[in-house]
């Protein structure tokens, strides 16, 4: 089975996000980069279905140079090839040509995994979305692009014995949705569907050593552009404090009260 | 020019985040109106209507008519949920033969699974651009001026959206449900779309998720457990308190990666966002991914030994102490509020 898995370089988050000066992206001079949850579990996922069926998973980014750095932290989860789809620095490409750029990757050619010689993967896996814009839909995109069928959302994945169909499943408003999709197809996931592994030391020396395809790309400009960024408002002012301990209760059963929960 | 609203319905009656879009939709349709100078109209320039709920099944007519909203497209001959055909449902209204005029139309859904999904395919079958997770949107008699979530809410990105046709998702925790001024009188329009080829390939089989009802997305009361519950079996006394309150319990990531309490409990931009009346979050320091899930709480109250941790001063109520002795506590006292003041022996 062959498997694209595609990730997005974004900053690690801690306790607050900062904008740079002309209040236009986050300042990351002093966070590191990483992928999305939802990401760590596309690669886990395919790494597990790849141990079960045989094939490769192959994972692409679409991002600056520095990129290459979460391309080699999935090598040493599993994966066999990286692919960068590399931006200039300080360029951002928006959800339609991010799917675009992914689907010249998907549909072929560029891969050096064997399987692509086919023209293409048995499994695209993304995360459902990327954690720091959030469009909600290059999975959906891609999918069109290649005429394949998509899920999204994806929390359990089981691919039939004879590999030639999926059943995804997801919850929503506490109904679980089934969808049984063929194969070749696209899912989006998110995470839960499973509980990523360590890299280990040999794969992370593997990692260390891989070749990286890179592929310059120029992305069209989007018929939505971001202006400005903005922290919202800080929301509230000090708690008020109950109490301490369980000499509290009295205050917060009246507290409940106050707020209706109870009668 | 209409502004078209997707509505996701439960039992029959209009969701909340739908009933969020909805506002979001009916506050554009107003001001899309009054930029076109066509105020006086209760129809557009072409015809049609300028404020339209788009609905698979039967309409919900009363809380339509409460949100204002004066016309329904009632879609029928898709069976279930199918993602790709909603959205086929929803092109053709924007293109109805034998006139395409689709020019100043907007698509508003809820930001939920079904709802970005849906209008993702939508704009992947239309190749218009998307903006997910709005928080407001204003037209400016050319591009759309919106706001909209990135970093599940912990930013918000000011943006312009020049389409033909502007197609945006509401954030379920940020716009506020409310209803209209008047009452409308909602006209009923029957829809059949013709799918293409591959439209209900892909659907969704429903059955239930064996959690015992309430939704952590819906729940009005949400208590929340994080790494100070300690274990699996800490979470018994909130267990307790949820049934006592009518409410689920939500988690934070640590206590799913620890394998704790399964992932669909889980709190945050990685799982669930939440809107409940109150949300009480126990030993959840508040790292800012949590924040991001429950920030569309009404009321928050924490309960945490560590006074100075970001939950509790994020919260509007605080009670510095041990959970494991404070929960026990408030489910004796609540049980004892149930079974009538308390008896005292007259001597």
């Amino acid at each position: 089975m062959e498997i694209l898995v595609c990730v997005k370089r974004v900053p690690t988050v801690g306790g607050a996000i900062t904008l740079t000066a002309d209040g236009r992206s986050v300042d990351t001079r002093m966070s590191g980069f990483t992928i999305s949850p939802h990401e760590e579990c596309a690669v886990e996922e395919a790494v597990r279905l790849v141990e079960r069926f045989g094939g490769s998973v192959t994972v692409v980014t679409l991002g600056p140079v520095a990129a290459e750095e979460q391309l080699r932290a999935c090598l040493a989860l599993g994966a066999s090839a990286a692919i960068l789809l590399e931006l200039a620095w300080g360029v951002e490409a928006g959800p339609l040509a991010t799917a675009a750029a992914l689907f010249s990757v998907a549909q072929s050619s560029v891969a050096q995994s064997s399987a692509a010689v086919g023209g293409g993967f048995d499994l695209v896996l993304l995360g459902n979305e990327a954690s720091d814009t959030g469009d909600y839909q290059v999975g959906i995109r891609l999918a069109h692009l290649l005429g394949r069928p998509v899920a999204t959302g994806i929390k359990s994945l089981s691919v039939a014995d004879s590999g030639e169909s999926v059943v995804a499943s997801r919850t929503y408003r506490g109904t679980l949705e089934t969808f049984s999709l063929p194969l070749p197809c696209v899912v989006t996931v998110k995470e839960g569907i499973n509980l990523p592994r360590y890299p280990s030391l040999p794969g992370r020396l593997r990692a260390k050593r891989a070749a990286i395809t890179r592929v310059p790309v120029s992305p069209e400009p989007e018929g939505l552009r971001m202006t400005s960024l903005r922290v919202p408002d800080a929301p509230r002012q000090q708690a008020t404090v109950l109490g301490h301990g369980v000499a509290a209760v009295p205050a917060l059963v009246t507290a409940l009260s106050e707020l209706g929960v109870i009668s | 020019m209409t502004v078209f609203c997707l509505v996701e319905t439960d039992d029959g009656a209009i969701t909340d985040a739908s009933l969020r879009a909805l506002t979001l939709a009916r506050e554009l349709a107003a001001k899309g109106l009054a930029a076109d100078g066509l105020a006086a109209d209760a129809n557009g320039s072409n015809g049609g209507p300028v404020l339209a709920a788009v609905v698979f099944g039967d309409p919900p007519t009363a809380d339509l008519a409460a949100y204002g909203i004066p016309d329904v497209y009632a879609v029928s001959g898709i069976d279930g949920y199918a993602p790709q055909a909603w959205a086929r449902a929803l092109d053709e209204l924007l293109s109805p033969e034998p006139a395409p005029e689709m020019a100043g139309h907007a698509v508003v859904a809820a930001g939920t699974d079904r709802g970005n999904e849906v209008l993702a395919h939508l704009g992947a079958i239309t190749g218009l651009p998307m903006a997910a997770n709005c928080t407001a949107a204003v037209d400016n008699g050319g591009a759309l001026e919106i706001t909209r979530q990135r970093w599940a809410g912990l930013l918000l990105e000011e943006a312009l959206l020049e389409a033909p046709v502007a197609l945006l998702t509401v954030a379920t925790d940020a716009v506020s449900p409310v209803p209209a001024n008047e009452l409308a009188a909602v006209a009923v329009h029957a829809v059949a779309p013709v799918l293409a080829e591959g439209d209900l390939a892909v659907r969704a089989v429903e059955t239930s998720a064996g959690t015992g009802g309430a939704s952590l997305a819906t729940a009005r009361v949400v208590i929340g457990g994080g790494r100070g519950v300690g274990s699996a079996e800490g979470f018994a006394p909130l267990e307790e308190l949820a049934a006592l309150l009518g409410g689920v319990v939500g988690v934070s990531r640590v206590v799913t990666s620890e394998g704790w309490r399964p992932h669909t409990q889980q709190v945050g931009q990685t799982g669930t966002k939440i809107t409940p009346d109150l949300y009480l979050a126990c030993g959840i320091s508040g790292a800012i991914q949590h924040i991001a899930g429950c920030s569309g709480a009404k009321n928050i109250i924490a309960i945490n030994t560590d006074p100075d941790a970001p939950m509790m001063t994020r919260a509007d109520y605080a009670v510095v102490g041990n959970l494991h002795e404070v929960i026990p506590a408030l489910v004796a006292a609540l049980r004892e509020r149930a079974a009538g003041p308390p008896v005292f022996p007259v001597g």
